[in-house]
């Protein structure tokens, strides 16, 4: 309930931002030989001659449609448009959440267990590197090593120009190979998405790093950590499982926050990589101004937020007690 | 003077050297948690460094007439050398004077959209915080809708709508970024006006006003210091984004993420033109990154010893 | 004769490296806990009571703490000179602790159940004959151990989470916790402060007699003087890091002998007299910058010439009454 609220000020605040556009859209549209008359037409069609909120209600009733209205870049539908962009940008993502738990989580969790030890100094460094450089400078500096200097990765697209498209399942390469039993297809999507979700990753890396060392080490200097060794419960029990699970909570609550940032580095990193994604076509949107195109690429991701943040909420009311009977009383 | 006058100023000027020594051991402390911190102290002088070379960049910088629209086509694309550290671009340009003016652009950045958002963002969650009801739910609901976009996006989103420059998008990202203060600063002191001090202020008769800039602001004071100095490295990333993706800095301004989106169009035989903005970006947001985090340890009031 | 104690602490030094050096905690602290005996230790906030105890649980962290010299034997070893396997062995089954915040002592994200399985499931593989309990044993002894403490609704407390329990709930179940494996030794560590004063009551209760039917000896440490004198048999009174003084409850009540005992004893407020309770001048002193000698003198009304230059031994002023002051001493104690 309190999420549709969001969403529904992001669509109006949004709706105000695209609508004050100094351009014309439907001069944008027909071009700058097109006649005065032509172009009063197409506002006309577009209802762009009525007032604002009329024009707001007409758009939020199309979005129940399924309509987000025409874009003028390609002049298709966009939400054709970004049911065909939308799969390698959430695959991209996903692929980056990967890398931030596996790499993340158990580096925070032995930096923190390991306080001061030179684990944790480079923990340290990974962590600072992460949040430091510009998701763009990884892509391009991963590109320079790895694709032109060792020649070992490829340097855009999502498949090699050779490689045949498997069948489209779930719109993610991936998994689509892997269902067609298409290794060599696998393999060349799995390179191609290496670099581009390592440096889509690489934020969330540093953050939750940080924070998971800085939750073990919260959790470790707690009463009932040595309540647990004081009443004879061996070491490695208690930081496997008294530890982990509270330490837990912290980075998983700001997972949302994390998942929102590599959707905004999606945006640098897709134009690098030429990823042909939502975000390097909502990129193109914003700089030429389509604004159905752009309301409807803010809408997604808005959504996706919304979404990504509910999927948390579950998850930590599941491990943290806390929450969950907080939520049922 | 009599006898009472002299007692009094005496008792005065002890009060005064104890809160000095007091003030000065804390100043100690402070700076021996800070300096026990290679990192942080690491941190403190790349900062204090690029502002230093930002400063002084048309004196320090080897080529300063080359900051701007200049072109020597004989010279450009030159690897780096000694007489071109960073190389040359593509019209002949210095690449190394380029960076430290654009440092200048960068560091602008941060404190242009700092300088309007924090004060914004700091009264709100003030007000927010302090008075709380309708008024709390109104102001922190608006936060809410501003962060559920990612950053960049929402700058992006906001920079669409008029023609792209460097202020606009200043403007862009200082629109977005009251939000992050607001939430900092309501969360502060919802917890503060519950503590006796602000309590006892409200029963003596303290307008709003004053408990809100005398009793509250000062204690969120470490806290906005900290989040200022670890922002100044976030709206420089966001920046750079924004000029990389060609709606920040516009040529022939030197701003480092527009040196790195035309030098990765001469990628890789033209390395030196992405490789070292990227380096100067990467540079000066560690530096504030580490700041603030040695700032973090050092403003907060750890458990020592016993 | 070694039988006697359960615990014995000699002239044990703690330091602790800090910022502004070498933060000097425990200084030659000696002192015994009898089988089957209870004791106190007791002394103002930051008198070194829970650095005594972690020392004695081999709970310190080293570094930052030193143990510059010291023994503390327990039940006829050396706790300082154990290895990570011995501690472990000891701990729960020989000696257990009560903490002081139950709030806190138990995990906020796992079931009070789980909790106390785990416990009752990893003493058992040091006992005598090393084998595993089976499920339905260990929820066995969880009950029995809940019902001890006169818990209600021992089903529905295994599976609540702490939250879901009250403070008084959550100490008995810490205390269930800390006497499911029978240790013979138990450190209570301030076991009421946290709670409200009837409930505290009540725990103080049932906690004496637990370890009065099953012979339990304790370690009582508090700056609750009332708390000592109704359930210990023996005092210590701890002040900066050195013992003042030791005797049987009873006696020091009726006749303190330190300085800082005498003054402890009047802050407390009576309910018989009509007088304002008298404080003790000055302040705990800071560790890093310790008085000499006596770290009592600055505040003593009594202070010696010698008090600021030499430790005073603990003197035995009548039986069983050790005071470590020089008021007491005779020719040739200073030396």
């Amino acid at each position: 309930m309190y999420s549709i609220l969001v969403l529904v000020g992001l669509s109006v605040l949004i709706f105000i931002i695209a609508r004050i556009l100094p351009g014309d859209p439907a001069r944008l549209a027909l071009g700058p030989f097109a006649s005065q008359e032509m172009v009063a037409r197409l506002r006309h069609r577009m209802g762009m001659d009525q007032p604002l909120y009329l024009q707001y209600v007409a758009y939020v009733g199309g979005i129940f449609h399924g309509d987000l209205g025409l874009s003028f870049q390609t002049r298709r539908s966009v939400s054709l448009d970004i049911a065909h962009y939308l799969p390698a940008t959430f695959e991209l993502v996903l692929v980056a959440i990967i890398w931030v738990l596996i790499i993340g989580v158990p580096f925070g969790v032995l930096a923190g267990r390991y306080k001061d030890s030179w684990l944790d100094n480079i923990s340290r460094v990974v962590a600072f590197v992460g949040v430091a450089v510009p998701p763009f400078v990884v892509g391009l500096i991963g590109q320079l090593i790895f694709s032109y200097g060792l020649g070992i990765l490829p340097t855009t697209g999502r498949l090699s120009l050779l490689t045949p498209m498997p069948p489209a399942r779930t719109g993610l390469l991936i998994l689509d190979s892997l269902i067609a039993g298409n290794f060599s297809a696998f393999g060349d999507a799995l390179s191609h998405i290496l670099l581009p979700s390592l440096a889509i990753a690489m934020t969330g890396i540093g953050q939750i790093t940080r924070l998971t060392r800085g939750s073990v080490s919260d959790v470790l200097g707690k009463d009932y950590i040595e309540a647990a060794r004081a009443f004879g419960i061996p070491n490695r029990y208690v930081t496997f499982k008294y530890m982990l699970k509270p330490s837990f909570i912290p980075p998983l609550t700001i997972l949302g926050l994390t998942f929102a940032s590599e959707l905004g580095n999606a945006f640098l990193v897709e134009q690098v990589f030429s990823w042909p994604g939502m975000a390097k076509y909502g990129i193109q949107a914003i700089l030429r101004k389509d604004f159905n195109a752009v309301m409807g690429v803010i809408l997604i991701i808005g959504l996706a937020f919304v979404a990504v943040n509910f999927i948390v909420d579950v998850l930590a009311g599941y491990v943290d007690p806390r929450i969950r009977i907080q939520e049922e009383s | 003077m009599t006898a009472d006058e002299s007692t009094f100023s005496s008792v005065g000027s002890e009060i005064t050297v104890t809160r000095w020594a007091s003030f000065k051991d804390q100043v100690g402390r402070s700076w021996y948690r800070f300096s026990r911190n290679p990192i942080s102290l690491a941190g403190g002088s790349m900062v204090l460094l690029v502002i230093v070379l930002a400063i002084l960049a048309p004196y320090v910088t080897p080529y300063p007439r080359h900051a701007g629209s200049f072109t020597d086509f004989l010279s450009a694309f030159q690897p780096p050398s000694q007489s071109h550290w960073f190389g040359t671009d593509e019209v002949g340009r210095d690449v190394f004077t380029r960076v430290i003016f654009g440092y200048r652009v960068s560091l602008m950045m941060a404190a242009v959209v700092l300088g309007i958002s924090v004060p914004f963002g700091i009264f709100l969650g003030l007000v927010a915080g302090y008075f709380g009801g309708w008024i709390e739910t109104i102001i922190m609901r608006v936060t809410d809708i501003f962060l559920a976009l990612p950053p960049l996006v929402m700058a992006l989103a906001i920079c669409s709508a008029f023609t792209p420059t460097i202020e606009k998008a200043m403007l862009a990202v200082a629109a977005i970024w009251w939000t992050w203060h607001c939430r900092l600063i309501n969360s502060i002191t919802r917890s503060i006006k519950t503590e006796e001090f602000v309590q006892a202020s409200q029963v003596i008769g303290s307008s709003h006003l004053r408990i809100l800039f005398k009793d509250i602001l000062p204690n969120c004071a470490s806290a906005i210091m900290v989040k200022i100095t670890l922002d100044a490295g976030f709206v420089i990333l966001v920046g750079a984004g924004l000029s990389f993706l060609g709606l920040g800095v516009q040529p022939p301004k030197p701003g480092l993420g527009t040196m790195i989106s035309y030098g990765s169009q001469h990628l890789p035989m033209k390395w030196w033109l992405t490789v070292f903005p990227s380096f100067a970006i990467f540079f000066l947001i560690l530096g504030f990154n580490l700041l603030g985090d040695g700032l973090r340890d050092m403003l907060d009031v750890e458990a020592e010893g016993v | 004769m070694v039988d006697q104690y359960m615990l014995e602490i000699r002239d044990l030094y703690v330091y602790f490296r800090v910022y502004e050096g070498i933060s000097r905690v425990l200084d030659g602290v000696s002192l015994d806990v009898c089988k089957g005996e209870r004791v106190g230790l007791a002394g103002e906030t930051g008198c070194g009571k829970t650095v005594t105890m972690k020392t004695v649980m081999g709970a310190l962290r080293i570094p930052p703490a030193i143990i510059p010299k010291g023994e503390v034997i327990l039940d006829g070893q050396n706790v300082l000179k154990m290895s990570a396997k011995q501690l472990l062995q000891m701990k729960g089954t020989k000696v257990s602790m009560i903490f002081q915040d139950p709030m806190n002592a138990l995990n906020p994200v796992f079931a009070v159940g789980t909790q106390l399985f785990d416990v009752i499931r990893f003493s058992n593989r040091h006992t005598s004959n090393g084998g595993k309990l089976s499920k339905k044993e260990i929820l066995n002894r969880a009950i029995t151990a809940l019902d001890e403490v006169r818990l209600p609704d021992i089903k529905r407390i295994l599976n609540s989470y702490p939250l879901e329990l009250s403070g008084g709930m959550r100490q008995r179940v810490l205390i269930a916790m800390a006497l499911v494996n029978g240790p013979s030794f138990l450190i209570a560590d301030e076991p009421q402060t946290a709670l409200d004063v009837t409930i505290g009551a009540q725990i103080l209760d049932l906690l004496s007699e637990l370890v009065r039917t099953k012979g339990i000896s304790v370690l009582l440490i508090t700056h609750n003087l009332g708390v000592i004198q109704e359930t210990t048999e023996r005092v210590n009174i701890m002040y900066a890091g050195q013992v003042a003084e030791t005797a049987p409850t009873a006696l020091l009540f009726e006749n303190p002998k330190h300085p800082y005992s005498q003054g402890l004893l009047a802050s407390v407020p009576r309910l018989t007299g009509g007088e304002i309770a008298e404080g003790i001048r000055g302040m705990v002193p800071d560790y890093t910058a310790v008085p000499s000698g006596c770290r009592f003198h600055p505040r003593c009304d009594h202070a010696l010439p010698i008090c600021s230059q030499k430790k005073p031994p603990l003197l035995l002023v009548e039986p069983d009454h050790l005071v470590g002051c020089w008021l007491y001493a005779k020719e040739g104690d200073a030396e």
